[in-house]
């Protein structure tokens, strides 16, 4: 019966964009990673509720043999279930019933895109859309897949490996066009979103982070809320002299959308390859939220959250799309955690800061300056290169990386995996690269106050505070998906799959993993009318580096500094990618 | 001759594909010098053995009576986690002395970074604090790992000097020969004044440019510590590996003025041990 609503769906008068809006509504399936095009991972399947989540079991499960990072989302699209692995970019199609394999597909990426990653060789998922999977390849293809039989549509090539690019982040179909965006900022790349056509891999626009307004897709129509992001040209003028060319602001996060609005939103990353005395000025457009019309390309609002970034924030996390009551008033808003350890809650119609709150421990700034939107930097944290800088907070990694929250209608409240971690920098390391000996920068993470390094909580975005949180020893370095029966699922580095209470954040129940984990966990309804819930295990990403990468863990250093704040990670977990879908004991007599 | 042979990089970046025998005749002991290095960037190493670390790998081969083989792997980061440390092989031809990732011998060559400029514009360019950067049009390499970058664009930003300073990516583009030799290239067809660029590629591309260049170490850079313009090159072997790493400091040793003849050969400008040189020792 599920099967013929979803031909319907797919084939009917509704076809399309309507179609895979229909479809993310149908709490049945999991159609992009973000569930909807709200962003909300919300589930309104409520089978598996706080009273009998204690029950859950595990019903079957599917190993990648694979050993770098997993942090895709699965899709559900009727009874098949989609799984993307990290390099080499296998998509498999599994029967929702039982787990059978129907069929690989295998695009087989350059090998050598491994060496051009940064850090470790992720893929963060696919997105359905009219009868195909989309996703993207490390080698820098965006490739169509037919749902239905895993052949293979269309491939277009949209960079290249050889001038550093790689591409890792999950698309998002929006009006028959496929949005994506590249990866690989610190390598001299120039970030770009680009729209390829769903039905023929065609690209239809791409608008790139840096620049003269005419490439970074700003025209008459570009309103955006302070007034000195309005002057003409500013991807050019913020910075000296040509260098916005390799000025990075890539694209590797997440891509939300408004229908009503008919604007897309997605945020940029950090400024790159220059080091900061190199590139005075604010640095446009990276480190910035966009708002843009999806079939042109042309941006409506921006907003830098993080003008001349210091400290490697790359600010591409989700962009939560919700309506709040803000001060008596209904507000469109668009709710985002940032690097910076600040919840950002914006006007997604104008772009204006409502408030910026901190959510986490933080000593770089004092706060958000409502009136002009910039944050108040602390000087004396200032990066300097003869001198040890000490307690960082957040760290590079930011307070949240790319790991997605989640926001409950039934409580308010948004649900946010993150780290908890503070840095020290100083130029002493000697580094060596393509021939070239330098003294590169020596950045030491370790927790943050208390001495954990991860963190679960639920934040009222109304009220700008927290409500709860779980302290967690590692990074929670995972996505997390809220459910109508009040249960908030995530994982941890150290192998525990949980499930919360969403209004207390009482621990309900928890399973221990093969390895650590960092994926995206969904929740469906199988074709025999159950609720399930999957995620993919197996550790890595630039949190987990350290193991799946097998880093030396006397390195400090390691990964960018990471390292340092993991060398205990092996103790916990070794690598390797595995599904586990959970589910609730069978009604009805024991088989 | 500057080697112009497009390579198929796409495949060699990451590739490990194994090359034997470069070194002449099996040794009758069977023993095997197994090398990690990068195909495609001299004046280090290319797959056609045509790089100054590739001969020296030759004459270490001969002084151990072993056959000598590659494994190819572009030097970016991970390289030594990918090849060394995995396995692929015991020696790194060319790393810096006292390098935390790796054991390293003594140092066999110490270079600086050098000024690169056409030798017909007169410019006797030395000092790091010299006024006329503040005019000219000055290529440095870019790494971006963290934010850090080669010295001299560093110790160019601190002092202002920003709008009149270009940036070449390290890693260029790879389906080119020698990708970080494009900043040198700009410097002889003129749209540079000056590149301020590592010793080795300074003195080698200099050497074989079609219109005369000067390679020049910089001088005056005290006052950017910790920066450093100055550093002590040496082999590399993984941290257990004390018995290849003292056999290979006594080759360093015995020829080293075979070595010092070597390097003349590629242009690599030298400068004497300097105030570094006690922290670098193994």
């Amino acid at each position: 019966m599920l099967v013929a609503t979803l031909l319907l769906l797919a084939h009917g008068p509704a076809e399309g964009d309507e179609a895979v809006a229909e479809l993310s509504r149908d709490d049945a399936q999991w159609v992009m990673p973000a569930k909807n095009y709200a962003s909300t991972r919300f589930s309104g399947l409520d089978q598996i509720d706080i009273e009998n989540v204690g029950d859950l079991q595990l019903v079957w499960t599917f190993s990648t043999g694979l050993t770098p990072g997993h942090e895709a989302a699965p899709l559900v699209v009727g009874d098949t279930m989609y799984v993307v692995t990290p390099f080499p970019n296998i998509l498999y199609a599994l029967d929702t019933r039982d787990g059978s394999l129907r069929w690989a597909y295998e695009p087989e990426p350059e090998r050598a895109s491994q060496g051009v990653a940064c850090c470790d060789v992720v893929n963060r998922g696919a997105a359905y859309f009219d009868g195909k999977i989309f996703y993207n390849t490390l080698d820098n293809h965006t490739v169509a897949v037919d749902a239905e039989t895993g052949e293979e549509v269309w491939k277009t090539r949209l960079g290249s490996i050889n001038r550093g690019e790689t591409m890792t982040m999950a698309p998002l179909v929006v009006k028959g066009k496929v949005l994506v965006g590249n990866s690989g900022g610190e390598m001299g790349v120039r970030g770009w979103l680009t729209a390829l056509d769903a039905g023929t891999g065609e690209i239809a626009w791409r608008a790139y982070s840096t620049g003269p307004d005419s490439d970074v897709l700003i025209g008459d129509d570009f309103e955006p809320f302070y007034p000195q992001d309005r002057e003409p040209d500013l991807g050019v003028l913020t910075w000296p002299p040509g260098r916005w060319e390799i000025g990075g602001g890539t694209v590797w996060g997440w891509i939300s959308y408004d229908p009503e609005l008919d604007l897309i939103y997605y945020g940029t990353a950090n400024p790159g390859p220059w080091n900061h005395n190199q590139r005075l000025g604010d640095n446009k457009w990276t480190s910035s939220i966009f708002a843009r019309n999806p079939d042109t390309g042309m941006a409506r609002w921006a907003y830098q959250w993080g003008p001349h970034d210091l400290y490697d924030y790359d600010g591409v996390n989700e962009n939560i799309l919700i309506d709040l009551e803000i001060d008596g008033a209904e507000r469109k808003v668009l709710v985002r955690p940032e690097r910076n350890g600040h919840m950002y809650v914006l006007d997604r119609v104008t772009g204006e800061v409502l408030s910026a709150e901190p959510y986490e421990y933080i000593t770089v700034t004092r706060g958000i300056d409502l009136e002009t939107g910039r944050p108040i930097e602390v000087e004396e944290k200032e990066p300097r290169e003869n001198e040890v800088m000490r307690e960082i907070c957040p760290a590079a990694p930011g307070a949240k990386d790319w790991q997605p929250s989640a926001f409950s209608p039934r409580t308010g409240l948004i649900y946010v995996p993150h780290q908890h971690l503070c840095m020290d920098m100083k130029a002493v390391e000697t580094s060596y690269i393509a021939g070239t000996p330098f003294v590169g920068a020596e950045v030491e993470m370790y927790a943050g106050p208390g001495g954990y390094r991860g963190e679960y909580m639920a934040w009222d975005p109304v009220q700008g505070e927290k409500v709860w949180a779980i302290e967690e020893n590692f990074p929670v370095w995972s996505g997390t998906v809220v459910t109508a029966g009040d249960v908030a699922f995530y994982g941890t580095m150290d192998r525990w799959f949980k499930a919360v209470d969403a209004r207390s954040g009482e621990l309900l129940w928890q399973f221990r993993t093969g390895s650590g984990i960092i994926g995206q966990p969904i929740t469906y309804l199988g074709p025999d009318g159950r609720q399930y819930v999957a995620i993919l295990a197996g550790v890595g990403g630039w949190a987990g580096a350290v193991v799946s990468a097998g880093l030396d863990t006397s390195v400090p250093f390691g990964a960018l500094g990471f390292v340092g704040a993991m060398t205990d990670l092996p103790e916990h977990t070794a690598a390797g990618g595995t599904l586990y879908v959970f589910a609730l004991p069978e009604q009805g007599p024991a088989q | 001759m500057i080697a112009r042979t497009p390579l198929a990089a796409l495949g060699v970046i990451g590739a490990t594909a194994v090359v034997a025998a470069l070194a002449g005749p099996a040794s009758a002991a069977g023993r095997e010098l197994r090398v990690c290095a990068d195909p495609n960037n001299l004046p280090f190493s290319n797959q056609e053995g045509e790089g100054f670390e590739n001969r020296i790998a030759e004459l270490v081969a001969e002084e151990l009576d072993a056959e000598l083989s590659y494994t190819w792997w572009a030097q970016r980061r991970g390289f030594i986690r990918n090849t060394l440390n995995a396995g692929a092989c015991d020696v790194v031809m060319g790393v810096p002395a006292g390098y935390e990732l790796v054991e390293t011998t003594a140092a066999y060559y110490r270079s600086a970074y050098v000024y690169v400029y056409r030798a017909d514009r007169g410019l006797d360019l030395r000092s790091i604090q010299d006024p006329r950067l503040r005019e000219l049009r000055i290529g440095v390499h870019l790494i971006g790992d963290d934010g850090a970058n080669p010295p001299p664009a560093h110790a160019l930003g601190a002092q202002g000097i920003v709008d009149n300073v270009v940036g070449y990516m390290i890693y260029g583009d790879y389906r080119e020969p020698n990708p970080p030799a494009r900043v040198i290239e700009a410097v002889a067809v003129g749209d540079l004044d000056v590149a301020a660029v590592w010793g080795p590629f300074g003195g080698y591309f200099a050497k074989h440019a079609p219109v005369p260049l000067a390679a020049v170490p910089i001088t005056d850079t005290a006052a950017f510590a910790p920066l450093r313009f100055e550093f002590g090159m040496a082999m590399g072997v993984r941290k257990d590996d004390r018995a290849l790493l003292e056999e290979l400091n006594e080759i360093v040793e015995r020829r080293r003025e075979d070595i010092h003849a070597l390097l003349d050969e590629y242009g690599v400008p030298r400068v004497a041990p300097g105030a570094f040189e006690e922290r670098e020792a193994p």
